[in-house]
């Protein structure tokens, strides 16, 4: 670390393009990300497509914004999730992601030490999962202009040649699989944020899920739809599927893996563990004749230990999806409108 | 979970079902159309829906929603009026998370939140006056809503509040009351309603005796039922039971919460604090006599519609909105003119679509695909 | 209407206010136990108490000899229907 660095908390200065930001960005970014795209500081990090093509032939490019509320939570914070969620995003298209940009910005009086934490929990989620940060943005804006922190990460990666995943490709008789326990990200926030005063153990599962896909792909299976259930839950993304491929799909409610705890929460507040968002979970439709060797290798990754058939695709009702309750009842799954509010009906 | 998961048994699920249909059956001859049978409350409706309950059932039986949602029967009026309340810039307004969505006839609370009121969500009453103990320059308002169940609560509240001396909390109460609630319904001219499941949850403090009347004076059938689906099916078999045995009484299936007596700490809290009012609007029910509580005059300083000027309107609903028979079993969800068309959970016109436990609104998010078709 | 919830209590967390710690599936949460308290059951006996949790205020202290019931109850129904059953399958092969 730099010593000529010291500061307590972040002030305009260190967006004002002159020497304190210049300092800020040696001292926490490239310092911490340590690469020699990014250490050359040029506006922009160059690749060789050569090198990029080795891996595939067509690049997958993707974007999103972390405004989580809070910055740290039970297992995990900002950046970590701004890591994972840039680089699920391009694993889901069975992308090797190589690249990520990180765009911060930061209100005035922001503490410096919060920064740099979350700066090498970036850096350190980057390297478990394989990418480089190698571009970057920092803008500090007046008091209340931003809540606290948000990052922006934009990331590339190349998909292997032959490798086709595509939400409307689900088919009836395939299966529907998904690597582990539901909804522990969504509960997770709502105990950190503190509002609703509950005390418990669960923890986010924001993980990267590219080493996973990779396990899974190297089957040789073919693997039809890929998603991680992030907003909006296991619900969002079988509807999103079974829309999109014009099936309908069966989930069978006793088969799907929940915490104790997360039901709890659930219970307790009278939320649905289905629309909780998940930052470590992908639900994968095949063939049925790869169910077993997918869900073997995704077994044998760490990021899937816990996976399990969830469901199957049916010709009928085209578009919805159907919840078998466990209870011996059916009912349509929906999506959800809006946001999931605690309720005491 | 305990005195969870052995309420949801699949295969305890299957002797019931197996049950139902039996009486059913025999009862089926001397029917001329099926049997209705009312869920008053929204939390029986809630796990009908969420467990395909309806999907069980012979098709001689047919579970009619009732209105026992205290979020979806709140006027319009009421939600403008907290609106208004959360409006005011020394005001944080502390609300359960259901009612966020409600529309009023300016907007929703979630949207005055949007706006830049200070719109709170907590999961208790207590956790309200929590944040009046720490926030002494700021006026706390609690929107006390619900049925007797959550009266306890909001009752005991206020009598903290007024042990500890805390002058910065109050609440805006909406209260309303089972009993003439049900009688509303009872006294519909066209009723075709047969018996009841009521709710567990307001017999645990007001005990059963409140409930007789129905039995005795309206000739219905009635459980006392639980909110597991296990508890649904048994409620269901023995409502088929009295039907059978041509008895009509009330019964408790709900015996390990529920007391005969109710809650009496609870009842006492509630006497205490609050008074029966003479009216009570109740939206798509209209104005019912004694459905709602007042608090009582010597609680005046914990009394937001006393402590802030409320301008207290009453507002129309929507004349095309059919909740008002939907709630009294007259007509299915989608038998209404605008459902899934101008009403939607989006975009809710009536009540009953505002709330997950308005029927509307279950049918629409998890209609099942045979029955509502 | 009415959402509750089965919770256990595992401590008085103050007795003045009649504030426990309850847990429902392993998440703990402080809620109101004055509806349970009585002389003959003093807040000190209320800990390892099963009770039905509405918006933080425990409401009814559950009663687990009558859940026990019920469930027997409902076993005994299953019970009768096989023994119908068998009689039947016994009745047709004769």
């Amino acid at each position: 670390m730099s010593d000529k660095f010291t500061g307590k908390t972040i002030t305009l200065a260190h967006g004002a393009g002159g020497k304190a930001m210049r300092d800020l960005i040696d001292a926490i970014f490239v310092q911490t990300f340590d690469n020699p795209e990014l250490s050359s500081l040029e506006d922009q990090a160059r690749f060789e497509l050569a090198d990029l093509a080795q891996y595939g032939n067509r690049l997958a490019m993707t974007t999103d914004s972390y405004v989580v509320d809070p910055l740290f939570f039970a297992g995990g914070d900002i950046g970590k999730l701004a890591v994972t969620g840039t680089v699920n995003d391009l694993a889901m298209s069975g992308a090797v992601p190589l690249y990520l940009t990180c765009g911060m910005m930061i209100e005035e009086g922001f503490p410096i030490d919060d920064l740099r934490r979350i700066v090498q929990s970036m850096k350190a989620t980057a390297d478990a999962a394989g990418v480089k940060i190698v571009t970057g943005d920092t803008k500090v804006v007046h008091k209340g202009a931003v809540d606290k922190l948000f990052i922006n990460t934009a990331g590339v990666g190349i998909i292997p040649q032959g490798i086709e995943i595509n939400s409307h490709r689900a088919q009836i008789g395939d299966v529907v699989i998904i690597n582990g326990f539901v909804g522990d990200h969504g509960a997770a926030i709502v105990d950190a944020r503190g509002e609703l005063a509950l005390e418990s153990t669960v923890e986010t599962d924001c993980q990267a899920l590219n080493g996973l896909v990779q396990a899974m792909l190297a089957t040789g299976a073919d693997i039809h739809c890929l998603r991680d259930a992030t907003r909006g839950g296991v619900a969002t993304v079988l509807n999103e599927f079974a829309q999109s491929s014009g099936v309908g799909i069966r989930l069978k409610q006793a088969a799907l893996p929940v915490r104790e705890e997360v039901r709890g929460i659930c219970e307790l507040l009278g939320l649905d563990p289905l629309y909780l968002a998940n930052e470590g979970k992908l639900i994968a439709i095949v063939a049925k004749s790869d169910a077993e060797r997918v869900l073997a290798a995704m077994q044998a990754y760490s990021a899937g230990k816990d996976s399990v058939i969830i469901g199957e695709v049916l010709a009928q009702p085209v578009g919805k999806v159907l919840l078998q309750t466990g209870f011996g009842g059916e009912r349509l799954l929906d999506m959800l409108v809006g946001e999931q509010l605690p309720r005491i009906c | 979970m305990k005195f969870v998961d052995e309420f949801r048994d699949n295969q305890k699920a299957q002797y019931l079902q197996r049950a139902i249909h039996e009486l059913a059956a025999q009862l089926e001859p001397t029917l001329s159309r099926p049997l209705q049978i009312m869920e008053f409350c929204g939390g029986h409706t809630h796990t009908i829906f969420r467990y395909g309950i309806e999907q069980m059932l012979p098709k001689s039986i047919e579970m009619v929603h009732g209105p026992g949602c205290p979020v979806c029967v709140l006027p319009m009026g009421r939600v403008d009026d907290c609106v208004t309340l959360a409006e005011r810039p020394e005001v944080i307004f502390t609300t359960f998370g259901d009612a966020m969505r409600v529309p009023g006839s300016r907007k929703s609370l979630l949207q005055a939140r949007a706006d830049g009121a200070d719109v709170r969500m907590v999961y208790s009453p207590m956790d309200a006056l929590t944040l009046a103990r720490k926030h002494p320059e700021r006026e706390v308002v609690f929107f006390a809503l619900g049925f007797e169940t959550t009266m306890p609560s909001t009752a005991l509240t206020v009598l903290q509040a007024e042990r500890e001396g805390i002058k910065n909390f109050s609440l805006f109460c909406n209260h309303i009351t089972t009993a003439p609630t049900i009688k509303a319904v009872l006294d519909e001219p066209d009723l075709m309603l047969d018996g009841f499941l009521a709710p567990g949850h307001v017999a645990m403090v007001i005990g059963l005796q409140p409930f007789e009347f129905i039995a005795r004076d309206y000739h219905k059938p009635l459980v006392i039922t639980g909110f597991e689906p296990l508890d649904i099916l048994q409620s269901l078999w023995m409502v088929l039971k009295q039907f059978t045995e041509n008895r009509c009484v009330v019964e408790n299936q709900y015996a390990r919460v529920v007391q005969p007596t109710g809650n009496q700490a609870g009842l006492q809290a509630i006497h205490n604090v609050f008074e029966t009012r003479e009216f009570f609007e109740l939206r798509g029910l209209g104005s019912i006599d004694h459905s709602g509580v007042s608090m009582r005059a010597n609680y005046t300083p914990y009394d937001a519609e006393r402590k802030f000027a409320m301008p207290n309107l009453t507002v129309t609903d929507p004349k095309d909105c059919q909740c008002g028979a939907v709630i009294k079993g007259l007509i299915k969800p989608w038998e209404c003119q605008i459902f899934g068309k101008k009403c939607n959970p989006e975009n809710p016109m009536g009540a009953l679509m505002v709330s997950s436990e308005g029927a509307c609104a279950a049918y629409y998010n998890h209609g099942y695909t045979g029955k509502a078709a | 209407m009415c959402l509750g919830i089965p919770a256990q209590i595992m401590a008085i967390t103050d007795a003045e206010r009649c504030m426990a710690k309850v847990n429902v599936g392993g998440v703990l949460r402080e809620v109101n136990i004055a509806c349970i308290v009585d002389e003959e059951h003093p807040i000190e006996q209320c800990v390892g108490d099963w009770t039905l949790v509405h918006v933080g205020f425990a409401l009814s202290r559950i009663d687990e000899d009558e859940a026990q019931r019920t469930l027997e109850l409902l076993a005994e129904l299953g019970e009768l229907q096989q023994e119908l059953d068998a009689m039947e399958r016994s009745g047709a092969a004769a």
